[in-house]
């Protein structure tokens, strides 16, 4: 202070008080939103423009076509054959039992009710990442569950009437072909991961070979080979269920994918786990069940999902092998007379994407929300 | 001590069999044996079947006539033999997947960048085109664009005109069909030639900007090249080009070319929904380039555009070529959905000739081979190109 009095009459004393600067621009509520968000520079403005133009062309029509000039109700095909301006969900209403449970008989439609209600009780606890008994639900999912449904669904035993797999179809069939897929891919996945992995080389090289060859050929040819080349291959006489057929064939495609996304997670484990397993006297089975494997599986939760996602519409083609799950039904419901309108085909179809659309944004919320939660666990 | 050496002789890790050695070549023979085996009992019963139902084995029937015959690219006949009715397929296959793969990476660059526009409306279009499209089968959208889209327009008499000569039905897309007169190829090579001059004044300007930082309208001077050149040439040679009109008949169109409502709607399908994947490739590819990036060239005073297009994009391609590369592969793979919508493509055109003739095994063989050989190209090419852009480490 001393100092700055010594150099004279630099220093400086405000003598009238300052203009109130103008507020700042308000950062919340709906129009700095806007202008924040849609309406930032000139180019903001058109990009938002054009926006709103595709949205509206696209969502206007698709509104009316969906809801408000649909036909709603109706027994019979006149009333959507009369109206060509809109979804016939009559249509649907009319086949949903259909759509659902396939030609599964009318009496025993319950069975199938019970086999979705299990099917819920088995996966909800296992996805839930707090839920109990982990290890057991496992066992449940992977060996129960499936020896309970195929008898209650296949019936024959303890005085239910049996039903032939040729009968079944609709979403019911999706599903069980699906989870069958998944519970198969899953197990055979890991073995086709570790043997590719494997330092032992007639291993590693046919683990490669099986793991490439269906990866490189899309699964309509594989479908192919297990509707009309597996006869081929098996003793005269012998005869297979065309479901089993589309199961084996799926599962074995599935299962190539599956082991690539494992090996990816196998990669990602340091080596000082595998090192400090067996510095333990851990055997090869041993230090896989135990140390690698838990960790590998929990790191690529999220491409293992993707992988069910990818099978869960792959499902669809089994229509190759002559099954009918629910697009195969949907399909061959717009054949029916009694249904054909201009707009059947439509309606049917966007039923089944929005079916669809169900579950696998489910599964690939779940996948994301696995994510989300190792991030977390990883960071620390 | 001598209990436990004792032990230690007698452990159970020295015996022969527990040899880490002998187990790995236990388990090795064990699993040839089998393999071999089961080939060997899959063969088995197979002559015994084929001997059975009479079918002789080989692929002596691609050189006998088919007796039916598909719309394709190339001119097939019902005189035309099973192997060029396959090779038909074969072309077909190959003309659906470069049209798909060409509008998917469009649509994907264009939507992935847009998921991450900071227009609210933009990003969330974006979004809900991704999570809609990526959540249902590609045999949905197949079947949606073919029955619910294509089959529901106008029939033939009523056809909606796009343009002069350009008119769309129930049948398809009707437009003129280009003729090549006879001085065509000098237009070609002209093309060609101006093509070259546009590269070199392409290399020089770059030489030049190195050596002197003065820059040069390359792209604008290369268009007129183009255009001037292979234009003047055009005229030149007196009007090479003239074009077959498509007429109206009573019940149908003749001459012209047309697009078929299956093969539009496989390759519009496959386009649209294989966006969905590589937009999400083209979105994670972006993020993965580091915000710092960003501002730095926005410090050295490029505005948006070019931000993306010499800094961001470059660095993402890094992050994005290797998943292309399989996506690629997944639209080659589903073209074989055209057997859905009745398109012959190679496997339409086998299931076709796998019913008269019985050679399943042969047929299945050659979808094998061609898929496995185009996966194998692919992946080829994709290595080569990634390998060309990937980072220079210094």
């Amino acid at each position: 202070m001393t100092d700055m009095q010594s150099q004279g009459d630099v220093s400086f004393v405000r003598q009238e008080v300052l203009k109130a600067a103008p507020p700042p621009m308000r950062v919340h509520g709906v129009w700095p939103w806007m202008r924040a968000n849609l309406f930032g520079s000139i180019g903001d403005t058109i990009l938002t423009l054009v926006g709103a133009a595709v949205a509206l062309a696209i969502i206007v029509p698709a509104l009316q076509w969906a809801v408000f000039n649909a036909t709603w109700l109706g027994q019979t095909r006149d009333t959507c054959a009369a109206n060509t301006a809109g979804a016939c969900w009559a249509f649907v209403e009319a086949n949903f039992g259909q759509f659902i449970y396939g030609r599964y008989p009318d009496p025993e439609r319950w069975r199938v009710n019970v086999f979705f209600v299990l099917l819920a009780l088995t996966i909800v606890p296992l996805a839930i990442p707090s839920a109990p008994f982990k290890r057991f639900n496992l066992l449940a999912a992977l060996v129960i569950f499936p020896l309970v449904s195929a008898f209650l669904l296949l019936g024959g035993v303890l005085g239910l009437p049996a039903v032939e797999t040729a009968v079944w179809g609709g979403l019911f069939l999706t599903l069980v072909v699906s989870y069958v897929g998944m519970a198969m891919s899953l197990p055979l996945g890991i073995i086709l991961a570790l043997g590719r992995r494997s330092k032992m080389p007639i291993v590693q090289w046919v683990c490669i070979f099986f793991i490439e060859v269906c990866r490189g050929v899309p699964l309509i040819t594989v479908l192919f080979m297990a509707g009309i080349l597996l006869p081929l291959f098996l003793p005269t006489g012998v005869n297979f269920d065309k479901l089993l057929r589309a199961l084996l064939g799926l599962s074995l495609f599935a299962a190539a994918y599956m082991a690539e996304v494992i090996r990816g997670g196998l990669q990602a484990i340091p080596k000082g786990q595998y090192e400090g397993a067996k510095s333990l006297g851990l055997g090869y089975w041993t230090m896989m069940r135990l140390i690698i494997l838990p960790q590998a599986i929990t790191i690529v939760i999220p491409g293992i999902v993707n992988t069910f996602i990818g099978l869960f519409k792959d499902t669809s083609l089994v229509y190759i092998i002559g099954l009918f799950e629910l697009l195969g039904t949907v399909r061959n419901s717009f054949a029916n007379p009694d249904w054909a309108t201009p707009e059947t085909p439509a309606t049917g179809l966007f039923f089944a994407a929005i079916v669809f659309w169900i579950f696998c944004f489910g599964m690939s919320q779940y996948s994301q929300y696995t994510e989300r939660r190792l991030n977390t666990e990883r960071k620390r | 001590m001598a209990v436990a050496d004792a032990g230690r002789i007698s452990s159970p890790h020295d015996r022969w069999y527990n040899n880490p050695t002998v187990r790995s070549i236990a388990v090795q023979v064990t699993l040839v044996v089998a393999v071999v085996a089961t080939v060997w009992w899959f063969a088995n019963n197979t002559v015994t079947n084929l001997r059975e139902r009479g079918i002789a084995s080989g692929f002596d029937f691609l050189g006998k006539r088919a007796g039916f015959d598909m719309t394709t690219f190339l001119d097939t006949t019902s005189q035309s033999t099973y192997g060029y009715m396959l090779l038909a397929g074969l072309f077909d296959t190959i003309v659906v997947a470069i049209l798909s793969i060409v509008i998917a990476s469009v649509l994907g660059l264009i939507v992935g960048i847009a998921r991450l526009s900071s227009n609210w409306l933009i990003r969330t279009i974006a979004t809900v085109y991704v999570e809609f499209f990526r959540n249902i089968p590609p045999l949905i959208v197949i079947l949606f664009w073919y029955l619910g889209v294509l089959a529901t327009l106008p029939n033939i008499k009523d056809a909606i005109q796009l343009g002069p000569d350009f008119s769309l039905s129930n049948r398809g897309i009707f437009m003129p069909r280009p003729i090549f007169g006879p001085n065509f190829h000098i237009v070609v090579i002209a093309f060609a030639v101006s093509l070259i001059i546009a590269w070199a004044v392409r290399r020089w300007a770059y030489a030049r900007r190195m050596a002197t930082g003065k820059g040069f309208p390359v792209g604008w001077t290369a268009l007129g090249i183009i255009v001037v050149l292979t234009g003047g040439v055009f005229i030149a040679t007196g009007d090479p080009l003239t074009f077959e009109i498509p007429v109206k008949t009573r019940f149908n169109i003749n001459g012209g070319w047309t697009v078929s409502p299956e093969f539009a709607s496989l390759f519009i399908a496959l386009g649209v929904y294989t966006a969905s994947f590589i937009a999400e490739i083209v979105r994670s590819g972006i993020m993965a380039v580091s915000h710092g990036q960003t501002e730095a060239a926005r410090a050295l005073g490029l505005h948006g555009g070019l931000v993306l297009r010499l800094v961001v994009l470059p660095q993402a391609l890094r992050v994005i070529i290797p998943p292309l590369a399989s996506e690629y592969l997944n639209i080659t793979k589903n073209t074989s959905l055209a057997v859905a919508v009745g398109f012959a493509d190679l496997v339409a055109v086998g299931n076709n000739v796998l019913n008269p003739t019985g050679q399943s095994i042969e047929v299945v063989a050659i979808w094998m081979a061609f898929y496995l050989g185009l996966s194998v190209i692919i992946s080829l090419a994709m290595n080569w190109f990634n390998a060309r852009i990937a980072l220079t480490e210094r």
